[in-house]
């Protein structure tokens, strides 16, 4: 779409064969990708939004035809009067308050250290954390559903009893699943952004008689501060989209319901063919998610200078 | 190679005569020998780190533990410790479950994964190529729609993507788990960054001159300088597919098209039907485990630059 745009309007009555080719070559390489970024991104985005702006009727009694009528912001009344969305909201918010925190800490503490670590050990220890990364979600929860089972669990041969997906619990055992799958990564992300900074400055922070820690504390914590937020932010609007580690940990814990998340709602809305009010959902999370993120960036933005 | 040398930079911050030391730089990590606070430091940090490092990998060993146990005793025999291993037993009842149902699967993932994450990254390629080396009026819009892509992430593209193809009535075909994955908003700007460090005008102005099409400089010549950023956008598309949950399990619903995610997950679901399943989940995981710990070692040397060059422009 862009690029059509983008092309008719910039030849302009000149239409000389090397303008020509000129539009021929970006056609080539911009096509392909922004034309399936337009179908399969832009396009369901969109189809989202009008679908959420719709509302089923039935034909002729219970069992009759469905057929959509256009419905205005109905279906966002519903969902907003839904007390299973509200506390699908509860779940996530308190996600993201353990989890965000947590994940950003971990990652920058063990990056900090293997900053002052030696090399060759670093390198080892890092693509140890990072392993996790390689792990699919399915299978981190398979695995780690089988360690908070009593009977399976590590802490059962110590005595320990503790049911990690009791009602209070599951919640600190997802939230531990997610920090195992993606800390490495943070770990690896924070180091690559460590890497960034010139040598200069710990040189002159050096002469100025910097120790270890005002180093990591004054200089290059400061410095990373961007790729800091940047994670963060990327971890909220995530954690806003979860489902799969509570979708499967449903199949051997009690305590989580068909609408833990505003995600599992949703899907649970599609398998009852209700397709407006999961579609009115995915856009109220999206819309949430951005708004939270520009928040947060204005917030630590302001903070800064 | 970039990331070596800047890891070595902030060390030798840390010592006050490390230059003129004899010692190689490896060993002596800001330990400064005879003060004991220094000491307690680095056992402090030594502790930490190992830790995680048991953090990380435990529950990956616990896995390998938990798939080697006959059925019957997964939930009895604690979770550290070998028990009656029988590795080969147990891989004999995946191979052979339901006729080879796992194999299929992990055909299916192979085929999303390496699919997928090949056009991806090709288009993502091109397009980035061409927006770094090529002036246009629009260029930093056109770049700029994508990257705001990268703040939607997987899971809230899948339901949209059910709605549209539901219309479309290719929802339940390989097609509708296939397509999206070809678009990464990441590799984009990925490979532009790629591009814009490593290509260097120069060098694509003498191609012109030499009278190369635009299409054989970039295949020929700017490919092989970008390799690095190409690698890793191929490898986090791959991982995105081949760990991808939500967006096959709303499309597919024929249970010989489902990715290794799904079918684990709903074996999940029937366990307490079919007791052998507790045995075949473990083995599976394990085993759709290792492709992606190969294909990390072994384009680890690509990946790692690669990372560091999207550090550089973040």
């Amino acid at each position: 779409m862009t690029i059509a745009t983008a092309t008719s309007s910039s030849t302009g009555r000149r239409r000389t064969p090397a303008r020509a080719r000129a539009l021929a070559t970006r056609a080539g390489f911009l096509g392909p990708f922004y034309s399936a970024f337009a179908l399969f991104f832009l396009l369901p985005i969109g189809f989202a939004v009008y679908e959420s702006l719709l509302s089923q009727r039935r034909v002729g009694g219970v069992f009759g035809r469905p057929i959509e009528v256009f419905a205005g912001l109905s279906q966002f009344g519903a969902v907003f009067s839904d007390p299973q969305f509200w506390s699908g909201i509860r779940t996530v918010v308190l996600y993201v308050c353990v989890q965000a925190p947590l994940m950003a800490t971990v990652g920058v503490a063990l990056a900090l250290l293997l900053d002052v670590t030696a090399p060759r050990l670093a390198r080892l220890l890092r693509t140890s954390y990072f392993v996790p990364y390689a792990v699919s979600t399915v299978v981190g929860t398979i695995l780690w559903g089988t360690l908070y089972t009593p009977g399976s669990s590590p802490l059962s041969e110590f005595h320990i009893n503790i049911d990690l997906l009791s009602h209070s619990l599951v919640l600190p055992s997802i939230v531990n699943i997610g920090i195992w799958e993606w800390g490495g990564f943070n770990v690896v992300l924070m180091t690559t952004a460590l890497t960034t900074i010139p040598t200069e400055i710990f040189d002159s922070a050096r002469v100025d008689g910097a120790s270890k820690w005002g180093l990591a504390w004054y200089i290059k914590l400061p410095l990373i501060r961007p790729t800091i937020v940047m994670s963060l932010v990327l971890t909220i609007i995530g954690t806003l989209q979860l489902f799969t580690e509570p979708q499967l940990m449903a199949q051997i814990s009690d305590s989580i319901p068909s609408y833990y998340t505003p995600n599992m709602l949703a899907y649970s809305q599609l398998s009852s063919d209700n397709y407006s009010f999961a579609a009115a959902i995915s856009v109220t999370l999206a819309l949430v998610g951005l708004l939270l993120s520009f928040t947060f960036i204005r917030v630590t933005r302001r903070r800064t200078y | 190679m970039a990331v070596t040398v800047a890891q070595a930079q902030p060390r030798t911050g840390t010592g006050v005569t490390r230059r003129t030391g004899s010692s190689p730089p490896g060993t002596a990590v800001g330990e400064r020998t005879g003060q004991l606070p220094g000491r307690v430091a680095a056992t402090l940090k030594a502790t930490v780190l190992m830790l995680f490092a048991i953090y990380f990998l435990g529950p990956v060993y616990c896995l390998v533990i938990a798939a080697t146990k006959p059925t019957d005793s997964i939930y009895t025999s604690g979770a550290l410790l070998p028990y009656r291993p029988q590795l080969w037993t147990n891989l004999g009842y995946i191979v052979t479950y339901d006729g080879g149902l796992y194999f299929r699967w992990l055909l299916n993932s192979a085929t999303y994964a390496i699919g997928g994450a090949a056009v991806s990254t090709l288009i993502a390629g091109a397009a980035g190529y061409y927006l770094a080396m090529f002036r246009f009026k629009w260029r930093e819009g056109v770049f700029l729609t994508v990257i705001g892509g990268m703040l939607v992430p997987a899971t809230a593209l899948a339901l949209p993507l059910f709605l549209l193809f539901a219309r479309l009535n290719i929802v339940g075909s390989y097609w509708s788990v296939m397509l999206p994955s070809i678009v990464s908003p990441f590799a984009l700007f990925l490979c532009r960054v790629a591009a814009e460090a490593s290509v260097p005008g120069d060098l694509v102005e003498a191609g012109r001159i030499d009278g190369a099409s635009e299409a054989r400089i970039f295949f020929s010549i700017a490919v092989r300088l970008m390799f690095p950023g190409l690698v890793t956008a191929f490898l986090a598309q791959f991982v995105g597919i081949w760990n991808n949950y939500l967006l096959p399990l709303v499309m597919l619903t024929n249970k010989d098209m489902y990715p290794i995610t799904v079918g684990l997950g709903t074996w999940q679901g029937q366990t307490t039907h079919t007791d052998i399943l507790e045995t075949l989940i473990l083995v599976g995981a394990l085993i759709s485990v290792v492709p992606l710990v190969i294909a990390f070692v072994f384009l680890q040397r690509f990946w790692r630059s690669g990372l560091a060059l999207g550090g550089v422009k973040a």
